[in-house]
């Protein structure tokens, strides 16, 4: 097999312009990986989402944020103002030479500034343009304003996260905002396939809350099949056909994830979770259960309630890495709740070759990021180059690949468009 | 909108997959039009046929809400690959497909002589993925698993819950709902590539792998910082008040994000001005900040006496981001706005009657994303699949029907 740096890319030299805050900067970040030139089009004064935590070694600055690094790593980055008339005007000219555009402004925005979709197709047919809003382009909600939180409320998944004696929550992370930018790049690639057998490009219009709803899984249908609201917020815990079992569990040093298996094939590798908790002295009666052929019927809550005590006391007593280690000898099916540092931990992923070290030059430091999602016989993932400084590239695209004069740049750059 | 030719049409995909991640890729090229073949056996069905919840009065394998719902624009076809014969009708669809989709454990397909080096041997331009829980190998590729469990390995339930509690777990693996974006843009990815070089792929994809992408930040607090991210409830730095407040009605709820000063300006106008708004505890959002608690209390005590569609209409209407902590039932009988985008439709499937199929979270503008048909009953199409697109003749078919390679 070819060494991994020489094979190509999937997607071929595409260019994308990325207008997205951080609802969107994930969606220009798996294309780039993919092999696109994506440029990301900031104001002159930089895009606000470099001030979102957490920054390189707790220092907040536009130009150390954890957050705008991980989610533009590989894009090229120009500075335009495009509420100005001359800033249009180079936003048309860059919009010939591309594939697509991504946006996340508020519906409109663009329509106003006369860079909308009809104007964009006009400058060139091809084009792709991605919107990403919290609600879609149209309808009673589309100029509502929204955070995650929002987003995340209104799709459902809020209602079904949480404790039940506290409020609902959302993740401590924006997952609807991540969840739209994959969508966003979903259904761009998918108009993009079509552009290549058509010639013709088209608008795509990705809703947050949509995107979000998208991961429920069960509510929707819960209610209208049941009429029932049957999941609520169950914190750890996990209720079905009436019986309720314990899915988080506390171990030594953080939380395992594991559920116990009965009535299953597969249910027979509790005889090895048993005998190493009868070698400490736990669940002395759980020996001799045949698990697999125990019926729910017969199973009564008092039972699992008993058997998850025993299973629960042997736990605490090893951490999240032991016990997934003896699962993965025992073939059971306990997984650690990782944290940041057990990710980067992962004997899998190191396995796997699964990270990259990224030079930031300005910073004298590398960092280690995410690498490949993906192993194949004949394209590669592409690590790149860290994210862009403010107007990093204006230099290099305005002058060298758009043949912009010196002369007008500096002009340009005293009026602030770039 | 009348929508001329969908966007995928003429791709064709055979499909192995089950559960939700691989049908979920299948299904959202369906809805784009192209052709899915999924493969089932009479010895093991697709398992989330019978997942709850069940159509009340449907019986069997063709009942349950999120198989429907996840598995429309397909067809279904029953071949048994543990009988070669079963094998070589399989040959026979890759063959004319340009995509193979698997999620069985590593190793499951070349054991039944189905892996990549056998199938690009009958289509040397296919594009294979399989998609596992953490890869086709490593230390760990060979521990049983599924989404439900492997959804606590990418950061991301360790940051769900109450900083002094344990994490919650997400009702649906929510893994599984990271995975099938990531392989729709490697199939996407992959299939310009072959348009391009005319050279297939085979890839192997990890939903661990995958899911750490948008988790990056996590990870580089971690390893830039040495900072273990933890759950915080709803706080948010940079935000306040940032939370969830009850609300008038059984377990209602609304969801109120305030960041700026002026935003919290417009919050105060929004409430009517109270008194307790103009202390200086709250004027700031380092104040704010300071005094959360004391300032989610009051909120909270605002927001009781309002409904949570009250809370959105009044706050939505001086600009403040706030919503409605939405059930299953807002959803589907209440929200507004994905009733404008049509996001559920309602489909009628001979056995089991109507029930909900979710188009895409996007709309294009020239071509349509939406279910061409019902999900497949089990087996609906192992005829239509052999005679009308392998050109099978009736004696051929029956043959395979009465050997049970075919049902």
């Amino acid at each position: 097999m070819a060494e991994e740096k020489e094979k190509p890319p999937m997607l071929d030299r595409y260019r994308v312009l990325d207008l997205t805050d951080d609802k969107g900067a994930l969606c220009g970040k798996t294309l780039a990986e993919l092999g696109a030139d994506v440029i990301k089009v900031e104001r002159p004064s930089g895009d606000p989402s470099r001030n979102i935590g957490p920054f390189y070694q707790d220092t907040p600055d536009p130009e150390k944020s954890l957050n705008w690094f991980a989610f533009n790593l590989n894009k090229r980055g120009i500075t335009l103002n495009i509420e100005t008339k001359d800033g249009q005007e180079i936003f048309k000219k860059l919009v010939k030479t591309a594939d697509f555009v991504i946006e996340s402004f508020k519906p409109g925005y663009l329509d106003k500034l006369g860079l909308g979709y009809k104007a964009l197709s006009e400058v060139n047919p091809r084009i792709i343009l991605t919107s990403i809003t919290p609600f879609g382009q149209t309808g009673p909600y589309s100029n509502y304003n929204a955070s995650d939180l929002i987003t995340m409320a209104m799709s459902g998944y809020v209602y079904i996260c949480g404790d039940a004696d506290r409020p609902p929550v959302r993740f401590s992370s924006d997952q609807s905002y991540y969840q739209a930018s994959l969508q966003a790049s979903v259904g761009a690639l998918i108009a993009h396939h079509y552009r290549e057998l058509s010639g013709e490009g088209q608008h795509v219009d990705v809703s947050i809350e949509e995107s979000m709803v998208w991961t429920l899984c069960y509510a929707p249908h819960d209610w209208y099949l049941l009429k029932s609201l049957e999941h609520t917020r169950e914190g750890p815990l996990w209720k079905r056909y009436g019986v309720t079992y314990r899915l988080i569990w506390p171990c030594k040093d953080g939380y395992v994830c594991y559920r116990l298996l009965m009535a299953q094939p597969g249910a027979e590798v509790m005889n090895d979770l048993i005998a190493s908790m009868n070698a400490e002295g736990l669940g002395e009666d759980m020996k001799g259960i045949e698990w697999t052929k125990l019926s729910f019927a017969e199973v009564s809550q008092e039972n699992i309630n008993h058997w998850e005590e025993e299973i629960g006391k042997y736990f605490l007593r090893h951490t999240k890495r032991e016990l997934h280690e003896e699962a993965v000898r025992q073939r059971n099916v306990i997984q650690p709740v990782n944290t940041g540092k057990d990710i980067l931990e992962s004997p899998q992923l190191a396995a796997r070759d699964f990270w990259v070290e990224v030079e930031h030059p300005e910073l004298g430091a590398s960092i280690t990021y995410p690498g490949s999602y993906f192993k194949s016989t004949g394209t590669s993932w592409q690590k790149g180059h860290r994210a862009p400084l403010i107007g990093e590239h204006n230099e290099e695209i305005y002058e060298k690949e758009l043949g912009f004069p010196k002369q007008e740049l500096a002009t340009l750059k005293r009026e602030n468009v770039i | 909108m009348k929508k001329g030719k969908y966007a995928l049409e003429g791709l064709k995909v055979v499909d192995f997959s089950w559960v939700f991640t691989g049908p979920i890729v299948t299904k959202f090229l369906g809805d784009h039009g192209a052709e899915i073949i999924k493969i089932e056996s009479a010895t093991r069905p697709d398992g989330t046929r019978v997942y709850t919840p069940l159509k009340p009065g449907a019986m069997g394998l063709n009942s349950s809400g999120v198989f429907a719902n996840y598995n429309s624009s397909k067809y279904s076809m029953n071949i048994n690959l543990r009988e070669p014969r079963g094998v070589e009708v399989v040959k026979r669809l890759v063959e004319r497909a340009d995509m193979v989709l698997e999620t069985f454990g590593p190793g499951v397909m070349k054991r039944r002589g189905l892996d990549y080096d056998e199938l690009k041997k009958v289509k040397p331009d296919i594009i294979m993925l399989s998609m596992s829980m953490v890869g086709q190998y490593g230390p760990h590729s060979q521990q049983p698993s599924f989404g439900q469990v492997l959804q606590a390995t990418n950061g991301f339930v360790h940051l769900l819950g109450w900083p002094d509690r344990a994490p919650s777990l997400p009702v649906a693996a929510y893994t599984d709902f990271i995975a099938p974006w990531y392989v729709l843009i490697a199939l996407m990815g992959a299939l310009d590539y072959r348009r391009r070089t005319g050279k297939g792929q085979y890839i192997d994809l990890a939903m661990l792998e995958a899911s750490v992408h948008p988790a990056s930040p996590v990870v580089m607090d971690y390893t830039v910082n040495g900072r273990i991210q933890n759950r915080m409830g709803n706080r948010c730095p940079g935000a306040a008040p940032h939370g969830v407040y009850p609300c008038k009605g059984h377990e209602r709820w609304c969801a109120i994000a305030v960041f700026s000063d002026d935003e919290w300006q417009a919050l105060c106008q929004g409430m009517g001005n109270p008194e307790w708004t103009k202390s200086p505890k709250f004027d700031t959002l380092p104040h704010r900040t300071e005094n959360i608690e004391e300032l989610d209390n009051l909120m909270g005590e605002w927001t009781a006496n309002y409904t949570p569609e009250e809370i959105m209409a009044k706050l939505q209407a001086v600009g403040v981001a706030a919503g409605v902590v939405q059930t299953g039932e807002d959803l589907v009988d209440h929200d507004l706005q994905l009733r404008h985008r049509h996001h559920f439709v309602e489909l009628e499937h001979a056995e089991m009657g109507l029930h909900l199929s979710e188009r895409p979270p996007f709309r294009l503008s020239k071509t349509p994303s939406e279910p061409q048909r019902p999900f497949p009953s089990f087996g609906e199409h192992t005829e239509y699949v052999c005679k009308e697109i392998l050109g099978m003749t009736d004696e051929e078919f029956a043959e395979l029907i009465g050997a049970g390679v075919l049902s």
